[in-house]
């Protein structure tokens, strides 16, 4: 049985006068104990707001509709009541964001930020918990750990702020991570280091870790299975090596197919997938994708393609997919 | 690239070294940087000082003064010495020269500047505690309580909103008449007339606060709202409050000043009290005009040093003016 089973997740943001935006809209995955689940699309494909989603962060506002299951270890994330739900968070799966300047409090120095967590999941207090908190900025390699403590956010380094917002989500063992584009605002060198520290921190711990990325480079570095999205739904999920080696849906061909190439010959230009993710189709009256597809033919409008298994696990969701044989034409 | 587990570590830590270097200049915190700018400004120095020469004078004046502001009796000895008719001004040995009950002006003018502040100060306080009180509260509700939060939210700033709509010195009024005339009415009508601005204040910067990504990440680890709304939003919405606390102090001088000249103040004129003075002296403007500027004018520069240095700190504080 997997650690978490999301079961058509679907996420709705309703405003009077306006049409309902349906940001998820159906999503189904599964993640294992211990595996690195990718989930991966362009901005706006629903990423963020499945995370939120699981994590029950949404506003709760009328207007934001959230439908579906999350079945975490037997209880259904979805049902539960703000209270226990907010004794889940930080204790049994925590989140990882993209912007660390941003999610640490710029007024309240390191320390207390880390040690706040320990205090309110394992009912530490002053002085255990401030060598605990040394401990783990130790761990996820931040040197000089009883200085940093003392500092404030804007006193450490992109990468060492990360680093000590990871520290604070892996401080209570999580089962579970949620890493939401965890180092999109970092530069290169800076996302290397921390993806090899979000490595080793699963293979160590046996966390779980949901990684969401727009960046295909990142997942195939990390993740054991890769779900792709597109406006809300899952469009492929498959094996990290069955997808780079057996793409099957049009869209996971074009974003591998537009990430630069370093064998590519200079003046080379990128291929892009054309139009934007704005030329979308209701998935109630088709493909999502066919607005933008090349593979395009009369059976993509209509009605909502399914999901077509394999009997290897990948699936697709997509009625005129890219035959198995030939990955190079995914280069065209 | 293939390195041992150990190797690899070893890399991974000298890197992560190199990228502190740079970023080591010894940091400081949001307060120690306002004050930094604040040096450099030169409004922020002029109102600095002023204010540094007026809390020293109502500190210690009253200790120094060459004269008891209550003695009536200097005045005989004044008007025989001086020849200049009965309120005689200025002279070596009184150096703004008498009021109209023959007391020494410049006594009275020190300890009026101790009555002043503490006025001003007591009255600012007392509306910074409600309004903060008041708006701490609608805006943690507002930001964070769903549903409910939103009916606390308006219920109080409805109430405020009608605290608002009332002219101030109306209502400081109404409140003077209220309680009777004393200095303690006058310090409650003047905090009171400022509490709206302070709960307006707190929660408008409360609500900005509580949609920032660092919130989303503290509950994101469980941390309780409650918890969230004092240690993490709140500090980070104080100050726009301090700034405006500045401020009222000016404004609070100013105002009590101006309840003391209605008579809503303390009637015994024993205790000076610049408001008071300046009250008392207006039957005599047409012989002595002095009387009434004196007072004026230590009203006018006290009110123009907190403006100065509010206005400094609001700048120093101001996120987007930083460089």
């Amino acid at each position: 049985m997997p650690l978490l089973d999301v079961r058509d997740l679907s996420v709705t943001f309703a405003r009077r006068g306006q049409r309902t935006v349906h940001a998820v809209d159906g999503v189904s995955f599964s993640v294992d104990a211990g595996e690195v689940v990718g989930l991966v699309g362009e901005s706006g494909c629903g990423k963020s707001v499945t995370s939120l989603a699981l994590m029950g962060l949404l506003p709760r506002q009328r207007g934001v509709r959230v439908g579906g299951s999350a079945d975490f270890d037997g209880t259904d994330l979805l049902k539960l009541d703000p209270r226990s739900m907010r004794d889940v968070r930080g204790r049994d799966i925590a989140m990882i964001f993209q912007d660390p300047l941003s999610s640490l409090n710029p007024v309240v120095p390191i320390g207390i930020q880390v040690t706040e967590v320990l205090v309110r999941h394992r009912g530490m207090s002053g002085d255990a918990a401030r060598k605990e908190a040394a401990e783990l900025l130790d761990r996820v390699g931040i040197p000089d750990p009883t200085r940093r403590l003392k500092e404030y956010p804007h006193q450490l380094s992109g990468g060492m702020r990360q680093r000590a917002l990871i520290a604070m989500a892996v401080a209570c063992r999580p089962r579970l991570l949620i890493a939401d584009e965890p180092t999109t605002a970092l530069d290169v060198t800076i996302q290397a280091q921390i993806l090899e520290l979000l490595k080793e921190l699963v293979r160590d711990s046996g966390t779980a870790l949901i990684m969401i990325t727009h960046d295909l480079g990142v997942v195939a570095g990390m993740c054991d299975t890769i779900n792709v999205l597109y406006a809300g739904r899952v469009v492929e999920t498959a094996r990290r090596k069955e997808l780079f080696a057996g793409r099957r849906h049009p869209y996971t061909v074009g974003l591998l197919a537009s990430i630069p190439r370093l064998d590519a010959g200079r003046g080379e230009k990128l291929t892009p997938i054309r139009g934007s993710v704005r030329d979308v189709l209701p998935w109630t009256e088709g493909c999502a994708f066919a607005p933008r597809c090349d593979r395009r033919t009369e059976a993509c409008v209509g009605e909502p393609p399914a999901m077509t298994p394999t009997h290897t696990g990948h699936e697709f969701r997509c009625v005129n997919p890219f035959p198995l044989s030939q990955p190079e034409e995914a280069r065209v | 690239m293939t390195l041992a587990p150990g190797r690899k570590k070893e890399k991974l830590d000298r890197l992560a070294e190199l990228s502190a270097v740079h970023d080591d200049e010894r940091g400081v915190s949001l307060w120690q940087e306002a004050l930094r700018r604040l040096r450099r400004n030169p409004a922020a120095i002029v109102g600095a000082v002023i204010l540094t020469v007026f809390v020293l004078v109502a500190v210690i004046g009253p200790f120094l003064v060459p004269h008891e502001p209550t003695d009536t009796m200097g005045i005989r000895e004044g008007v025989v010495k001086s020849g200049q008719g009965l309120i005689p001004g200025p002279s070596a040995d009184h150096w703004l020269g008498y009021d109209h009950q023959g007391r020494d002006e410049f006594s009275r003018m020190v300890v009026g500047a101790r009555q002043t502040l503490l006025v001003g100060i007591v009255a600012t306080l007392i509306g910074l505690t409600i309004g903060v009180l008041i708006g701490g509260v609608a805006g943690a509700a507002a930001g964070l309580g769903g549903r409910w939060g939103r009916l606390v939210d308006s219920v109080l700033m409805r109430i405020v909103d009608m605290m608002l709509s009332l002219p101030s010195l109306l209502l400081a009024v109404s409140v003077a008449a209220l309680l009777g005339p004393g200095l303690t009415t006058v310090m409650i009508a003047v905090g009171v007339v400022s509490v709206p601005i302070f709960a307006r204040l707190l929660r408008g910067s409360m609500i900005a606060q509580a949609n920032r990504d660092y919130v989303v990440a503290a509950s994101s680890l469980g941390v309780r709202e409650s918890k969230i709304a004092i240690s993490h939003i709140l500090p980070n919405s104080l100050a726009p409050v301090i700034v405006q606390a500045t401020l009222t102090l000016a404004t609070a001088i100013i105002e009590v000043a101006a309840l003391s000249f209605l008579g809503l103040g303390n009637p015994d004129s024993a205790v000076p009290e610049w408001g008071l003075m300046l009250a008392d002296a207006q039957p005599y403007l047409g012989i002595r005009p002095e009387l009434a500027i004196y007072p004026a004018v230590g009203i006018i520069i006290t009110a123009l040093g907190f403006t100065l240095l509010g206005e400094a700190m609001r700048e120093a504080l101001d996120p987007k003016l930083r460089r």
